[in-house]
């Protein structure tokens, strides 16, 4: 079993050992590159046949179900039909948009058009690189700014969003541009702050010991994720929603609204410009879950302490496949905010949670020598309290009414 | 009715260029966009000419006609039966409507009598054609709101249902042609009324599931109260009808007013609105689905046997007697109305339509001025048009 857990630790130190000295930091660091490179986009792939078959089950249609293998019939006599129930889909996708025109338009500044969709590529999957996807299979272990540096490349993207939105000329790019950056900015703070409170508890800003200070064990077999203590459970739904909104997933997807702005920023792109814009959106939907996964979720840890058996790998991804299905969950439940409401929501509801989310940590963690009920009674009661507080003047405002009817 | 009927205060069309006090450059300048008549939720080739603050909207300007296709020319250079079917082509999500206020304006010309059974078939299709129509606005409002198609999905399912239903009687599902002067084209296949009683039967147990998804999720509640709202005398001084009318808290349902067609032997209340604002057209529309189906229950009860057509219309040769009719009906958009004149010939004389959909959209600019784009996409959903009514 450990041999799986570290399989491909092993097959990359076994390729780097038959090099020369002078080239193994070199290859290892290609090594370590090309299966980021790999197996994000590869999941990428997947999650769109996923995401377009989960929110055809919940809207009542199939979704994609067709296309599969190709036949080549005069090339493969002998291979059968097979549909491998929609999951070509990708591949049918990649080629069509590899083989689309790509339009740009008369107006726009052509060299900002053309490297936004890069600007907005590159550091994503930058960020990928502190993520540790498994026991010691972090790409970059950073151990004294792994979250600062993932924070860095992430807000990064906004760059990319506004020179997608400027450059293309149309105001409909605008307006979504405009959008995007108000809100990435606003929700970037709850963002952070949420984390913070992990910083403060594993006294680390490395991705790596911070998934390593959650292996403690409660009552003899769970482990000690962030998530079962209270300011850990406030803050992984705190953080949570703000990593939706950075993702500008459903509700919060104003920048590329479809319904008003027709697709928000990237609304002059096509071909493959358009699906690399729709590939980091997604890489960034990956990070985003994959960092909440390591804050709180214990990372590559496994729940339970009998399940330790099983590769750390399978638990971070097993886990990250989990919060895209409830970010698809989201998608097809929910309609969308307004631009006001969305900052009201930032700044007047989730920056003071975050903020009293801080000091229970703090609570949390000067009470150590208490009985631990009590403790958690503490932090649960805090956090209830202020939830309420802060969330009533949203409630009173909106309420169904009844209607009369004519005499 | 009794409104207070003065004039809302006259509007200023001129955009005045905002500037700031010092008069200095940097401050922004307007942005207008032209949203259509190529865009995802102007409900078809539809285009609101904008002008943006920011995000809110200063002016609005609705235009219309990218679909005009000449259809009370035409008719009045057809017979009164030939422009029967393309009725069904103005509303076309509810041809069945269409087809009833057509043929009530021209029984009104000819004083036709129609045959018990018939007002009876009538009924039963102008209703199931208001719950497919009021379920599919629900949900494509959402769609516009961004719930990514989920409530229209489960709209559509059910109105597929209703469709198929149609499909059995009429032969089309959507461009039914059914109705004749003096009556309906054919009776109904056998069985038909049960299948209808079924569906009428389960409805109910589809609207509470749509209800709870929907009717208190707080983001639906922040985005649909206080937007798009529409003062009382402003709708009554612009002709505003239907659901959009009822919202603002008037009671005015032709059903009602009329007495057309049987509607006084059924029971049914007419849902009216307090504040004229998305969320209460939406809930009026939701509300008026569960009397639709009060009435339609009353009226599988008791549908006669005997002629569907009046033995006097003649379907040849039809030559109305030297006059003018106007014939309107409560369809789900509003007041539906065919002025017709006859000068004897078998053409109409003057064939003249009153859209609803045309005339509740007039005051658009009214609901969205001062409120963000994304208001003004969503009221110009609740408002409920059909691009082939607005042009004609």
């Amino acid at each position: 079993m450990e041999q799986i857990d570290q399989i491909f630790v092993h097959l990359k130190h076994g390729v780097v050992a038959f090099l020369p000295e002078g080239l193994q930091p070199l290859v290892s660091i290609l090594i370590s590159v090309t299966a980021i490179v790999l197996v994000f986009p590869l999941l990428f792939a997947l999650t769109t046949v996923l995401e377009r078959k989960g929110l055809g089950r919940i809207q009542n249609r199939p979704g994609p179900n067709r296309v599969g293998l190709p036949r080549l019939p005069t090339l493969f006599p002998w291979l059968p039909k097979l549909r491998l129930a929609g999951f070509g889909q990708f591949a049918a996708d990649g080629i069509k948009s590899l083989t689309k025109e790509d339009i740009v338009p008369r107006e726009a500044d052509r060299v900002v058009h053309f490297l936004a969709p890069f600007v907005l590529l590159v550091p994503v999957l930058l960020a990928f690189s502190v993520l540790p996807v498994g026991r010691n299979m972090a790409a970059l272990d950073l151990r004294e700014t792994g979250l600062l540096f993932f924070f860095a490349a992430g807000a990064a993207t906004e760059l990319s969003v506004f020179m997608a939105g400027w450059s293309s000329h149309n105001k409909y790019s605008l307006l979504g541009a405009m959008r995007a950056i108000a809100q990435m900015i606003s929700y970037e703070i709850p963002l952070i702050l949420s984390s913070l409170t992990v910083v403060m508890m594993a006294g680390s800003l490395s991705l790596v010991t911070i998934v390593e200070r959650q292996s403690g064990v409660n009552f003899g077999f769970l482990h000690g994720w962030h998530v079962f203590t209270p300011w850990g459970f406030a803050g992984f739904w705190l953080f949570l929603i703000a990593a939706c909104a950075e993702a500008n997933r459903t509700p919060f997807d104003l920048p590329e609204a479809e319904s008003e702005l027709v697709a928000g920023y990237f609304t002059e792109y096509s071909g493959f410009k358009f699906a690399l814009f729709f590939l980091g959106e997604y890489l960034g939907l990956f990070a985003i879950s994959g960092l909440g996964i390591t804050l709180f979720l214990g990372g590559w840890l496994s729940p339970f302490t009998f399940l330790n058996w099983m590769p750390s790998w399978f638990w971070f991804f097993f886990k990250l496949f989990l919060m895209i299905a409830f970010f698809i969950w989201l998608r097809g439940t929910l309609p969308r905010l307004r631009l006001d409401q969305l900052m009201n929501f930032a700044w007047k509801f989730l920056l003071p949670m975050t903020l009293i989310n801080l000091v229970v940590a703090a609570l949390w963690h000067f009470t150590n020598s208490w009985n631990p009920a009590l403790r958690w009674l503490l932090g649960a009661i805090l956090l209830t309290f202020s939830y309420w507080i802060l969330g009533r003047g949203f409630e009173a405002k909106f309420r169904p009414r009844t209607y009369r009817y004519a005499s | 009715m009794s409104v207070a009927t003065e004039s809302p205060a006259p509007r200023n069309y001129e955009v005045v260029p905002k500037t700031s006090p010092e008069g200095s450059e940097l401050d922004g300048e307007l942005l207008e966009v032209a949203m259509g008549p190529q865009h995802p939720s102007t409900h078809g080739v539809f285009r609101m000419d904008v002008v943006l603050d920011g995000e809110t909207v200063v002016k609005l300007k609705p235009v219309f006609g990218y679909l005009h296709r000449n259809h009370e020319k035409i008719a009045e250079n057809t017979s009164y039966l030939g422009s029967m079917p393309y009725t069904d082509r103005l509303d076309y999500f509810c041809s069945l409507t269409n087809n009833w206020a057509y043929a009530l304006a021209v029984e009104k010309l000819a004083g036709l009598q129609v045959p018990e059974r018939a007002e009876f078939i009538r009924v039963i299709t102008a209703e199931l054609t208001r719950l497919q129509n009021h379920t599919s606005v629900c949900g494509f409002l959402l769609q516009d709101m961004g719930a990514l198609g989920t409530p229209l999905m489960y709209a559509f399912r059910e109105r597929e249902k209703i469709l198929d239903l149609f499909e059995s009687l009429t032969g089309a599902r959507m461009m039914c042609n059914y109705m004749r002067f003096g009556g309906c084209r054919c009776d109904l296949p056998p069985g038909w009324l049960d299948r209808v009683r079924k569906i009428v039967g389960d409805f109910p147990q589809f609207l509470d599931s749509y209800e709870a998804l929907l009717n208190t999720n707080e983001i639906l509640l922040a985005r649909t109260q206080g937007v798009g709202r529409l003062p009382r005398e402003l709708a009554i001084s612009a002709g505003v009808t239907g659901p959009m009318l009822r919202a603002c808290g008037v009671d005015y349902d032709i059903r009602k007013v009329d007495h057309y067609g049987i509607y006084d032997r059924f029971e049914f209340r007419i849902p009216l609105g307090e504040q004229g604002d998305v969320y209460d057209r939406y809930m009026i529309r939701l509300l008026e689905i569960r009397e639709s189906l009060k009435i339609l229950q009353q009226a599988l009860k008791e549908v006669p046997g005997g002629p569907i057509i009046d033995p006097k219309a003649k379907l040849r040769s039809f030559r109305p007697k030297v006059g003018e009719a106007y014939g309107r009906i409560e369809g789900p958009k509003g007041e539906l109305g065919f002025y017709l004149i006859s000068d004897g010939s078998p053409n109409p004389y003057r064939y003249r339509v009153r859209p609803p959909s045309l005339i509740n959209l007039t005051i658009l600019e009214d609901m969205c001025l001062g409120q963000s784009v994304a208001d003004a996409v969503v009221t110009l959903g609740s408002v409920d048009i059909v691009l082939g009514e607005v042009d004609r």
